[in-house]
């Protein structure tokens, strides 16, 4: 039991990473229906953004009080500001002009697009892994003989509060509305007066935004990272979006959630090289029962 | 002036050509309607004009302005209203939400509730459906959501394409009644229609397309008594 609630609270917190990157997948497949194999990549870039902007302040170590929130917002924003518009650079030159291309086209344009991210982050730090700081003082809780550390209590609710900020914006804003039209009508949606190549220029930012917060969380996170992070992640994340309904926020995050609490379980009970094999088992299981995934909607796209 | 003004327009797919030459015009406050066989071009003539698609050349005037290769957002914000064939509404929105996209260009908010009441006013099915998703919504009800969310953008110019295409006939009858009510208010038209005969019962004016082609224009009545109209699309007698 204590193992269980242990590696519920392990896996909710891995989860949490996936949530922030499956947004992404969900919402960019939701607009343009492309699968953005780079995002991943922009989720690794997020964490050497973070080490970038950590150093600069110089910062190396576990910092405390109020600079501590000064250091962690800096952090944090600088790495979604700069994932953000690496996000929008890529749709700009990459996926824009493919957009009315054949499928096969923007796809393989997207596994392109993240050879040369990971390419680009080997250059700037080498092939191994690389040591990411410790920033947060991370006071750990026993309840009874389960641990909680607080980098796992940080994660969990980063995840959940921006993906209610999400939902909000998009359920209730104007901008927001202007996304789901586009994703579900692109001409009629222009017809209505949006501009649709801003909007998913938009998108791709949020997107990408949320991936580069993940990339900081994870660093804090797992204290390392190193140019190839973002495939395994990435290909998890995806699976979670799919997992949940792509094109579907919430189930994205439900998604996230999942992967994470299968993996962490899987590791603790069944061994850790079963993990992928229990992972995309439930995915392939989910998507026969239900094929548009746990919170997908089945309406018709076109009439 | 026309408020409208096509001219010599050309429009491809790829290598197809549907529009060959197209030139019409439409003044301020008439009903004009576009009719033709399957396959024609009517609808590639209105994407054509709201600018969802490029002409190969021509040019397009609206309110004397060229628009012809302006993006389709600008061109709702000059006043050009599309309801376009197949509906298109958004399926997974509520009909509430789909009205207040088609303000998407407006910003005062009790005018846009006002509006909304007024087209819940001449759809009153709308008003029961008001919270449902439109995706889930009959044929019938989707194309009044159509025409209504084309409505909320106070166009100057409405373009509506076959907008009784499937419906029972006592809502065929309905939407010509609308038809006629939102030109009385002061809406300048441009119709498509297979139904012809109702389409030249509500217009002034008409233009016939045959492949690509403007081959026949003149008076609604005139068209209506002419043995070549008559024969090819208001199926000979009556
Ligand atoms: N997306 C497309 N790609 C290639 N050809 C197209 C496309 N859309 C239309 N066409 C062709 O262009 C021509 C004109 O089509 P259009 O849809 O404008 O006709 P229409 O008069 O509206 O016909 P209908 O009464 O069936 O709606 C047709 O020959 C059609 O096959
Ligand atoms: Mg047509």
């Amino acid at each position: 039991m204590t193992l269980f609630v242990q590696q519920l609270i392990n896996g909710l917190s891995l989860g949490g990473i996936y949530a922030l990157i499956a947004l992404g997948y969900t919402m960019v497949y939701g607009i343009i229906e492309l699968i953005n194999f780079a995002h991943g990549d922009v989720y690794t870039l997020g964490t050497f953004f973070s080490l970038a902007i950590l150093t600069l302040l110089g910062v190396t170590g576990i910092v405390s009080g109020p600079m501590l929130i000064v250091v962690v917002a800096v952090a944090i924003l600088g790495a979604m500001l700069l994932c953000g518009l690496t996000g929008v650079i890529i749709e700009r030159l990459a996926y824009r002009r493919l957009r009315n291309a054949p499928k096969l086209a923007p796809l393989i344009t997207a596994i392109g697009m993240s050879f040369i991210l990971e390419n680009l982050m080997q250059y700037w730090k080498g092939p191994s892994p690389i040591p990411f700081p410790q920033v947060i003082p991370n006071p750990s809780f026993a309840v009874g003989a389960v641990t909680v550390e607080a980098k796992q209590i940080m994660v969990i609710l980063l995840a959940v509060v921006l993906m209610m900020v999400l939902q909000t914006f998009v359920r209730y804003s104007r901008l927001g509305k202007a996304m789901r039209a586009t994703a579900q009508d692109k001409d009629a949606a222009q017809l209505m007066g949006i501009d649709i190549n801003t909007t998913i220029a938009l998108t791709f930012l949020i997107g990408s935004a949320l991936a580069g917060a993940a990339g900081f969380v994870s660093g804090v996170y797992y204290g390392s990272t190193w140019f190839f992070n973002g495939f395994a992640a990435g290909l998890k994340a995806f699976t979670a979006a799919v997992l949940g309904g792509i094109g579907n926020i919430a189930g994205a995050m439900l998604g996230g959630f999942l992967i994470g609490l299968i993996e962490a379980m899987t590791t603790q009970f069944i061994g850790d090289q079963w993990s992928n094999v229990v992972v995309f088992s439930v995915l392939v299981l989910v998507l026969i029962f239900r094929p548009s995934g746990l919170l997908g909607e089945s309406l018709p796209n076109k009439v | 002036m026309a408020l409208l003004e096509v001219t010599n327009l050309v429009a491809r797919y790829g290598r197809i050509t549907a529009l060959s030459d197209v030139s019409l015009t439409v003044d301020e406050g008439e009903v004009v309607t576009l009719i033709g066989a399957n396959g024609a071009g009517k609808t590639t003539t209105l994407r054509t004009i709201s600018g969802l698609m490029r002409p190969a050349s021509g040019t397009i005037r609206f309110d004397g302005r060229d628009i012809t290769r302006v993006a389709p957002n600008e061109i709702v914000r000059a006043g050009i209203g599309h309801s376009p064939e197949g509906r298109r509404v958004f399926p997974r929105m509520t009909v509430r939400e789909n009205l207040e996209l088609g303000a998407y260009t407006r910003r005062a908010k009790d005018e846009i509730a006002a509006d909304i009441e007024r087209v819940l006013t001449i759809f009153p099915r709308l008003r029961e459906r008001y919270a449902q998703k439109a995706g889930t919504m009959s044929g019938g009800e989707q194309q009044m959501l159509a025409i209504g969310r084309a409505l909320m953008s106070r166009p100057r110019l409405l373009l509506l394409d076959e907008p009784s295409l499937g419906l029972s006939p006592k809502l065929v009858q309905t939407i010509f009644e609308v038809i006629r009510d939102i030109s009385a208010r002061g809406t300048t038209i441009l119709l498509i229609e297979q139904n012809a005969r109702q389409a030249l019962a509500v217009a002034s004016r008409g233009y016939v397309l045959e492949v690509g082609r403007i081959a026949h224009q003149g008076a609604a009545a005139d068209l209506t008594a002419s043995e070549v109209v008559r024969a090819a699309y208001l199926g000979g007698g009556a």
